[in-house]
């Protein structure tokens, strides 16, 4: 386990520096000159030159690559234009509402999933497993950017049952977001059960179980669902990372003031610092949770460790 | 022919078919279709419901919402056949020659790739728009950069395998070069599964440029496009939910008949590709 564990740390260096000097480079995108852009149109020159110098634009390329790694080393991801504070200060403030609304969805993707994807694993090609089809068809071709504002329609509009947007209330402000950002991952989790199920009840083990006596209900949530749970938690865990750049949508519908928000107000007040550090931090927790469900699903399943 | 008796009996193709067909007219005949111009405004009757004249009511600026929903259909499918056909084309080339040759150039093109998948596809194209601004050619530019490593990785897999293949050795034993045994007998033979993908990836494409409008970094106004509507539609919930309601039913209705349509291609052409497709 240890050995591959190493590997994959190993792999993982080459695509974080890749990442790394792909935001780092972001900042030369900028057409034109950087230093005038971000300044703004008709800055004063001596303007221009503080933003040049505050952001190093000034000295050779390989010396900002330098510093601007050897600052993310310590931590120092930089200042806000806006604010002149420390970016790394306003992301840890958003940083748990964006992981309250991931874990808030992956909550309601299980709960819909798992019910949906036993009974049509179990009654396969029945009415139960069209609708189930059905469901997870429309969840995933329908965009987060439509299914928010229509939950907002039914259920703070019409009925107010909760509130338009905002945190303000509690559990009461992470449901609709909830369900907006986990009906995707319901949907794609429902096949993934149903499809890992109905494999596993087809095996030889499982008739020979019911052979043995035990009861139809026992062969199917002792022996079976165990086994099809394997591919289920690995998806779950890769998934996860996906939720990460939908909350920069739902958050967007919501006013919910998490990551992603803070990264579409920094595009739109061009502070870039702000910008290069919630895309840094955003694309960071991605590869961390990947490799983590990498981990995960060499301990769930033994086989993958030897591939 | 036995292909095509099993996409016309395939009914979720079917109805992929005429969602999509219905996407095309939109946009070609936009403005044959539109009962106004897209672009008059009527403040004086702004946010008004659906009615006989408007059917589908009026924006925010007394703009009619039916007619900018047809020439919003011009924007995603702009948008979502120049990237398909951009990226198609560079990881059609790439992915070619990293399977053919191998060694060094495979290593490089695939590293590339390792690293442009580590980053979630949709964040990098809104960082790009971010530094570049937001406009229609810096939109499809963003998603082309991220779009083509599906197709490279899916076309050096099928290379990698056609490579071995006895046609291929006869092709250069009778003295062919390398870009002519590419292009007249490695391409030919591994297209179906690059048309399904492109098929699916249009949908994809459209999905992803409706949220960058969404966001504010796509296409700019008045220009109608799908996402911005319902960016400011959001703004009016419950005061005019029209706005809202009919861009968003426009969006999945076409990116619902585009994954129809490519789920029916991958039945009728090889079911053995939805596999290589993951």
């Amino acid at each position: 386990m240890t050995q591959y564990i190493i590997r994959r740390l190993l792999q993982m260096i080459p695509i974080t520096l890749g990442i790394l000097t792909l935001i780092f480079s972001l900042i030369h995108l900028i057409p034109g000159d950087p230093a005038v852009q971000i300044a703004g149109e008709g800055a004063r020159p001596e303007d221009v030159q503080n933003v040049r110098k505050s952001l190093g634009l000034d000295q050779p390329l390989w010396k900002q690559y330098v510093t601007y790694i050897g600052n993310l080393a310590q931590g120092d991801l930089g200042r806000s234009f806006r604010t002149n504070e420390s970016v790394s200060k306003e992301i840890a403030a958003r940083y748990p509402a964006t992981m309250q609304l991931a874990f808030g969805s992956m909550l309601v993707a299980l709960l819909v999933a798992f019910p949906l994807g036993i009974i049509s694993a179990i009654y396969r090609n029945s009415w139960i497993d069209n609708v189930a089809r059905f469901f997870a068809l429309i969840g995933v071709s329908m965009p987060s950017f439509w299914f928010g504002p229509l939950l907002i329609i039914a259920f703070a509009i019409n009925r107010q049952w909760f509130p338009v947007s905002g945190r303000e209330e509690g559990l009461k402000s992470l449901v609709l977001p909830s369900i907006t950002m986990g009906l995707a991952l319901s949907a794609i989790l429902t096949r993934m059960i149903r499809v890992s199920l109905a494999d596993e009840l087809g095996q030889l083990y499982v008739t020979t179980a019911i052979a043995k006596g035990v009861t139809r209900s026992k062969a199917i949530f002792r022996h079976a669902l165990k086994n099809a749970l394997i591919p289920v938690i690995t998806i779950l865990a890769l998934q996860f990372g996906s939720l990460l750049t939908g909350a920069i949508i739902t958050e967007q519908i919501f006013s919910w003031p998490g990551l992603g928000r803070l990264l579409i107000q920094s595009i739109t007040t061009r502070d870039y610092p702000q910008v290069q550090a919630s895309i840094l931090v955003i694309a960071l927790t991605y590869i961390m949770v990947n490799f983590l469900s990498d981990l995960l699903y060499g301990i769930v399943d033994p086989r993958i460790k030897l591939q | 022919m036995k292909t095509f008796g099993r996409l016309i009996r395939n009914f979720a193709f079917m109805l992929g078919l005429v969602l999509t067909l219905l996407l095309i007219i939109s946009a070609l005949a936009a403005p044959l279709l539109s009962p106004h111009d897209p672009f008059h405004q009527d403040t004086s009757r702004r946010l008004e419901a659906p009615s006989d004249d408007h059917p589908l009511g009026l924006d925010d600026l007394g703009r009619d919402v039916l007619s900018r929903i047809f020439y919003g259909a011009r924007v995603s499918l702009r948008v979502g056949f120049s990237v398909v056909f951009l990226a198609s084309l560079i990881g059609i080339t790439l992915g070619a020659i990293a399977g053919y040759f191998g060694g060094f150039v495979d290593m490089l093109v695939m590293r590339l790739c390792d690293i442009l998948l580590s980053f979630p596809g949709i964040l990098l194209a809104i960082a790009l728009v971010a530094v570049l601004g937001p406009s229609l050619n810096n939109v499809v530019m963003a998603l082309v950069i991220t779009a083509w490593v599906g197709y490279a990785r899916l076309v050096r897999g099928q290379v990698l395998k056609v490579r071995e293949m006895e046609f291929i050795t006869a092709a250069r034993a009778l003295g062919a070069r390398s870009p002519r045994v590419i292009i007249l007998h490695v391409l030919p033979n591994i297209m179906n599964p690059v048309i399904v993908m492109a098929t699916l990836g249009l949908g994809g494409v459209i999905l992803s440029e409706a949220a960058l409008s969404f966001l504010g970094l796509g296409v700019q106004p008045p220009t109608p496009s799908w996402g911005a509507m319902l960016t400011s539609g959001r703004r009016y919930l419950g005061l005019a939910n029209h706005l809202a309601i009919f861009p968003g039913a426009a969006i999945m209705l076409a990116v619902m008949g585009l994954n129809f349509l490519g789920d029916g291609l991958i039945d009728a052409l090889d079911p053995k590709f939805r596999k290589e497709m993951r």
